[in-house]
């Protein structure tokens, strides 16, 4: 133990203190990591269940709806269309029969802000679908969250279970003769089932591919019936709004994007994490302040933002601030929240390859644009990383994006080629290079990369010992060579050398 | 028990909110993140240790509660301690190694494990 006196708990730092948190501001994770998710009490003693009271005993469907308006929230699961229109539509489609849906197939890679959401605070979510129900008039819901997620499903199955037996859910709920009762579907984890029409499709027990729009979900939806999907956050937003009211609300945030962002922030980042942002702060405050900067001391060179929809926003557009139309401006989208911070060590095209590959393998199929142009794509851009991209390969590429965006059914397809084109947008040089000069500026691309050793070489033996396949040869004190035939270019050599005398080029 | 108005969810929330402080005032409180990102950083095993650790040393009065995920990824697995009456204070990333250090320094000895601790919620805002 330390000599020192021991420090005292006064000395200890609260949390809004240290950077991770000072520039954050939580009001849908709030609950998250403070109260018990497993207790019906805490989430209420958390001022818990407020605002589905105060609308269910003094606002009117109508009211509910035009106080939302007010507040201006846009959907947070990637497109950000206004959350209160999407609800007026429904409302207004005629039917006696409507379901609301949560959307919680969370598929974008490192994202986990709706997992944390549900697992954290599981109730938040329940008290947001019943206030749309009521709005939309539903008396049936439905939350689609993917069976990987066992923990969240386990702890939303014992939430619904107190929620009933609280009497907020169920038949009648406060005598107010508002009925509604919430299922769980278990989805897959097929990335297309995020999609909206696909989504019920697989709750409908079809197989998850999307079908054209119009008709939209608030006219045919599930079952043919009118319905309303929103995401996990636009959810967990609606007990705070109708709590505090929209005046209040819209304090935070810019004028065309109120309230609060979740961010899952990954990648070379110091504190990954999950932080609730303002509306309005800059990317900059996001990745050095609350993330602390990148790891190892080394340069940033992008951050992608949207997932396999996105973009990437490089260095020099940093200070943009983060709300919908400013990032759709810079050429990404704020999509559902995953954050993936690059080093200088990252290579771009090999970024872009690593996108359309997911985007590839989940495309459904149904629609040829993305089934086959993806393919296509993605071929093109294994070329490119392997040292056989061709001039002309660029605009072939740019073509082709454009024609699948143009194409496509439904959003996996329409967005699968922004990946490319935001890295064409601020990296087109590093393209360049891997076509005209076979050359991967970042050193990522095992084809177009070979690790050799220089004369200042010891001959110390410790590249040799490290070596998996056996590639380098040479005497004890004497200079080592790698035969390039057996390299695999894992780096495990030049990682190991004392001396700095291995080099990629 | 169903609630009919906005009286009986006044009456939980304040029954709720008298529980939790006459807990925080009488017993110490071990609060561990067991969202899927805990427990995949060995969070399970932090809280198995944390309860082994409090019968080995037969301690009283002491509770072993669950949380969320806070946000701190990087410093999961996440281990709080809120002695009675004092400010609940955050441990991480902890190892089950170093809980009984936790449980000796903190809660028995009322001292901060310097190197561990990330910041604190005050008892009373």
């Amino acid at each position: 133990m330390a000599l020192n006196e021991p420090i005292k708990i006064s000395e200890v730092p609260n949390y809004e203190e240290i950077p991770f948190y000072s520039k954050q501001k939580r009001l849908v994770l709030k609950n998250c990591g403070t109260i018990d998710p497993n207790s019906f009490e805490e989430y209420v003693g958390a001022d818990g269940y407020e605002g589905l009271l105060k609308v269910l005993l003094t606002m009117t469907p109508e009211q509910v709806v035009e106080e939302l308006k007010k507040t201006g929230l846009r959907g947070r699961g990637g497109g950000g269309f206004s959350t209160g229109l999407k609800w007026e539509f429904c409302q207004k489609a005629p039917g006696d029969k409507k379901y609301i849906i949560c959307n919680a197939d969370e598929g974008d890679p490192g994202a986990f802000m709706d997992r944390s959401l549900l697992e954290g605070d599981p109730h938040s979510l329940l008290e947001g679908m019943a206030i749309g129900a009521y709005a939309i008039g539903a008396d049936e819901g439905y939350i689609y969250c993917r069976a990987e997620y066992p923990l969240a499903i386990a702890r939303l199955n014992q939430a619904i279970e107190q929620a009933e037996k609280a009497g907020l859910l169920g038949d009648n709920i406060l005598g107010t003769g508002f009925n509604f009762h919430l299922h769980i579907k278990e989805g897959a984890g097929a990335f297309v089932c995020g999609e909206e029409t696909a989504l019920m499709a697989s709750i409908e027990g079809k197989r998850g591919m999307p079908r054209p729009r119009p008709p939209f979900p608030a006219e045919r939806g599930l079952w043919g019936k009118p319905s309303n999907i929103n995401n996990v956050e636009t959810f967990a937003n609606i007990p705070y709004i109708f709590r505090v009211g929209a005046e209040e609300y819209t304090k935070l945030g810019t004028e065309k994007s109120k309230g609060t962002k979740v961010f899952a922030l990954t990648g070379k980042i110091n504190n990954t994490g999950l932080a609730e942002v303002p509306m309005g702060i800059s990317m900059r405050e996001i990745i050095f302040d609350i993330g602390g900067g990148i790891l190892d001391g080394k340069k940033f060179k992008a951050v992608q933002i949207g997932g396999p929809s996105g973009g990437c926003i490089p260095e020099h557009l940093l200070d943009t601030p983060v709300d919908y139309d400013s990032l759709i401006a810079a050429g990404a989208m704020m999509g559902s929240g995953g954050l993936v911070v690059m080093d200088e060590d990252t290579c771009m095209v090999d970024v872009a390859k690593f996108f359309l590959d997911f985007t590839q393998s989940e495309s459904c199929g149904k629609c040829t644009p993305c089934r086959e142009g993806t393919k296509r794509m993605l071929e093109m851009l294994i070329d490119i990383t392997e040292g056989r991209g061709k001039e002309g390969d660029i605009e072939k590429l740019e073509t082709l994006a454009s024609s699948i965006s143009a194409g496509s059914l439904c959003a996996l397809g329409q967005t699968a080629p922004n990946p490319i084109l935001s890295t064409l947008q601020y990296f087109r040089d590093e393209y360049e290079a891997h076509i005209k000069e076979k050359r991967c500026p970042a050193g990522v691309c095992k084809e177009l990369i070979g690790y050799f050793i220089t004369e200042t070489c010891r001959g110390c033996g410790l590249c040799k010992k490290v070596c998996p396949t056996d590639a380098i040869s040479g005497e004890i004190k004497g200079l080592h060579l790698i035969d390039q035939e057996k390299c695999i270019k894992c780096g495990a050599c030049m990682e190991k050398c004392p001396f700095e005398s291995i080099i990629r080029k | 028990m169903q609630i009919k108005n906005l009286d009986d969810l006044q009456k939980i929330k304040a029954d709720s909110l008298k529980h939790t402080k006459a807990k925080r005032d009488s017993i110490t409180q071990i609060i561990i993140g067991m969202g899927t990102c805990g427990i995949a950083a060995g969070a399970r095993n932090v809280m198995n240790a944390a309860i082994a650790e409090i019968e080995k040393r037969n301690l009283s009065d002491i509770e072993v509660l669950q949380t969320g995920c806070n946000g701190m990824c990087q410093k999961e697995p996440l281990l709080d301690v809120a002695r009675p009456g004092e400010d609940r204070v955050t441990y991480g990333p902890v190892m089950p190694t170093d809980v009984s250090r936790i449980i000796t320094e903190h809660i028995v000895n009322g001292n901060i494990v310097e190197d561990l601790v990330i910041a604190k919620i005050p008892s009373k805002a």
